[in-house]
């Protein structure tokens, strides 16, 4: 059992262009000698000696693609703004919690300077006065790393007042949370800041740039999202676009856990690299675990509907995974053998979704409770064959209309996107259906093995003809 | 009793003026509160409520959403086992079984000696390493039962105290801003005009 961080465990370098993830092999990563002793806040210089419309088009023309989930461009997301508000604020995404997802942890611990770097590019870029730093309450180490790195870069003028001698100036004020993943919802991670309770604010408008943080233009970006920052600076635009695809340029950090040989986080080229070269390539996990047979994996989190092996060739390349019935969410696969019990694994994240439930939407805080117990009444023998139906009527309240599925042309079906419509303000509603809908439809075969078939017995061959069904009835 | 002690309240005060709104301040310093004294109590709320200018109804309001915060006293050492996707995957439930049966409690109890609180978690964000949990928020990774055992045994010898501190305190460094390095926040309203960087030219 490892006790310590020496060497961020989990994380697995190999032979590959790394942005974020090139100081992880130090020991010392985290200090600020050895992240000024590789490139640490060059990139910084180099942004602030040019004008900040400069670095806010660069930043736009490199399509550095949000990592938190959605993958919204966040140089276009900056520009969201309404003209000549002031003040702006950045509040910046640590809350992660999607089940499956580890990328902003290890950032925040193994190099929190990088970071602390790519805010103030971002606040540079942008005008944003104040920078709010949320780190999830659970994450105790990574709150220690960035109190320390912060700490440093006060003292030695990196943040603050006249940062470097400039006339730039911003304070970045490190946050905690206290364990609620609805947080990790932009809206909800502002009304948190704010000292309210987390739930999502009520839509429009979609975005905190025109309206968040005690009202005012607010940018919320993830944190690996503006780890990029320090050396797309460093190293231009141009090399910042060779890496990956045009629609998906530079490198993404994917977790892969459950039945792999080597588990592990990889950074990995965007757009190119697949689903297969993940979970069988040498590199990287090297195939199931006892060399059992494939049966399902999550592509992008918890709240993304699952694959199946015949998926496996597709890259990690939203335009490709959307049309596929899925989405790239956070970067996390998780890997589910032959051996795995369906249902079961379909409750453990159904419970999840429901248990963090704000409670706010009611399709939501209801719906998710009730795909919960009728799963768990399934797992545990007790479910009939209604149940399935159940689950799919329950689920369709939740997330109404057709549900997102891939396209398949034996059933007639065309590919639907998800998400597909919602009855609720945020994801975590629709995402306490996917894995149901997910197993369902992949896997029937074993629900309807665990369900005893219900004999029903219609109404009207136990209501006699001249039955007075109520008072007010007239025969 | 347990209002925030002389030396709390002076980094209650410092944390509040970081933000533009005092409100803003309220859940570091209930994680203050609940370092101070391993819970949140009613004074404590009343306390935090006086210092941000809201009322203690509206403290406990927004403290109990969240899930780390615990109004009556729990366990020296809480112990959270993962349970979601990926450590059930790797046998999280059997983990809870063994530590259900180890410390005499269910999950969510505390052990009568109250060193020990046992509970479910979900996601702690280390899938790779599952089955994983939190000891007071420090990780444990991919723990076997014996591995267990030897972490109950450690806690219960004071061999870990330096590594892991009593239920409540979370980080054991805090952010501090120099008065000379502060920018100092201001509320939104006061401010009209557009940073003064942004004049299209360069800072440097």
């Amino acid at each position: 059992m490892s006790t310590t961080f020496k060497h961020a465990p989990g994380f697995v370098s190999g032979d590959r262009p790394k942005i974020v993830t090139s100081r992880f092999e130090f020991a010392d990563s985290f200090t600020i000698e050895r992240y000024l002793a590789t490139d640490g806040y060059k990139g910084l210089r180099a942004a602030l000696s040019r004008p900040a419309n400069e670095i806010h088009d660069d930043v736009k023309s490199a399509t550095v693609l949000g990592r938190g989930g959605a993958g919204f461009p966040a140089g276009t997301k900056w520009g969201l703004t309404p003209q000549q508000v002031w003040p702006r604020y950045l509040v910046v995404n640590g809350d992660e919690s999607e089940p499956g997802t580890y990328k902003d942890r290890l950032l925040m611990e193994r190099d929190p300077h990088q970071l602390i770097e790519g805010c103030l590019i971002a606040c540079y870029a942008a005008g944003l006065s104040q920078c709010f730093l949320y780190i999830r309450g659970e994450m105790a180490l990574a709150q220690e790393r960035v109190a320390t790195a912060l700490n440093e870069a006060y003292a030695a003028g990196y943040v603050g007042r006249n940062i470097l001698g400039s006339k730039f100036s911003v304070d970045i004020i490190l946050h905690w949370g206290a364990g609620a993943y609805v947080v990790g919802e932009e809206t909800a991670l502002i009304e948190s800041l704010e000292g309210n309770r987390g739930m999502p604010r009520l839509k429009p408008p979609f975005f905190p740039a025109v309206n968040g943080l005690y009202g005012q233009p607010t940018i919320v970006n993830n944190v690996e999202t503006l780890a990029n920052l320090p050396w797309l600076l460093c190293n231009g635009v141009a090399a910042y676009t060779a890496i990956g695809t045009k629609t998906s340029p530079g490198t993404r950090m994917v977790a892969v856990s459950g039945h792999v040989k080597r588990p592990g986080v990889f950074e990995i080229i965007n757009g190119t690299t697949t689903f297969r070269d993940l979970i069988f390539g040498e590199d990287f996990c090297g195939g199931i675990k006892n060399d059992n047979k494939l049966k399902a994996f999550v592509p992008g989190g918890g709240s993304a509907p699952w694959f199946t092996p015949d998926q496996l060739d597709l890259p990690f390349e939203a335009s490709q995974i959307g049309p596929a019935g899925s989405m790239l969410g956070s970067g996390a696969v998780m890997v589910m053998d032959e051996t795995t019990d369906i249902p079961a694994a379909a409750l453990t994240l159904t419970h999840f979704y429901a248990h963090e439930s704000c409670g706010k939407c009611t399709p939501c805080r209801e719906g998710g409770t009730w795909l919960e117990r009728i799963l768990r009444r399934i797992v545990d023998g007790n479910g009939t064959d209604a149940d399935l139906q159940q689950l799919l009527e329950v689920g369709a309240m939740i997330c109404p209309g057709a549900f997102p599925h891939a396209a398949n042309e034996k059933l007639g079906l065309t590919a639907v996107p998800f998400p597909y419509k919602m009855t609720t303000i945020c994801f975590v509603g629709p995402s306490a259906f996917a894995p149901v809908h997910s197993a369902l439809t992949l896997f029937r075969s074993e629900f309807e093995s665990r369900v005893t078939k219900r004999v029903t017995i219609p109404v009207t061959a136990v209501v006699s003809k001249d039955h007075v069904l109520s008072s007010g009835a007239k025969s | 009793m347990s209002r925030l002690t002389e030396k709390n309240l002076v980094l209650a005060k410092e944390i509040i003026a970081r933000y533009p709104r005092q409100k803003s301040a309220l859940i570091p310093l209930l994680h203050l509160a609940q370092e101070q004294t391993g819970f949140i109590s009613r004074e404590a709320m009343v306390h935090l409520g006086e210092l941000v200018g809201v009322t203690s109804a509206e403290v406990y309001g927004t403290a109990s959403f969240y899930e780390m915060f615990r109004f009556e006293p729990i366990g020296k050492y809480l112990i959270n086992i993962c349970g979601t996707m990926s450590c059930a995957l790797m046998g999280a439930e059997e983990l809870m079984h063994h530590a259900e049966k180890r410390l005499g409690v269910k999950a969510g109890g505390t052990t009568q000696d109250g060193m020990f609180t046992l509970a479910h978690a979900e996601c702690q964000a280390a899938c790779t390493e599952a089955p994983c949990l939190q000891v007071n928020y420090r990780y444990r990774l991919r723990v076997t039962s014996a591995d267990l055992d030897n972490l109950i045994d450690d806690l219960q010898d004071g061999k870990l105290n330096d590594e892991i501190p009593a239920h409540g305190v979370l980080s054991k460094v805090r952010q501090v801003i120099p008065a000379d390095r502060a920018v100092g926040a201001v509320a939104p309203e006061l401010v009209t005009e557009s940073p003064v960087w942004l004049n299209g030219k360069a800072a440097l």
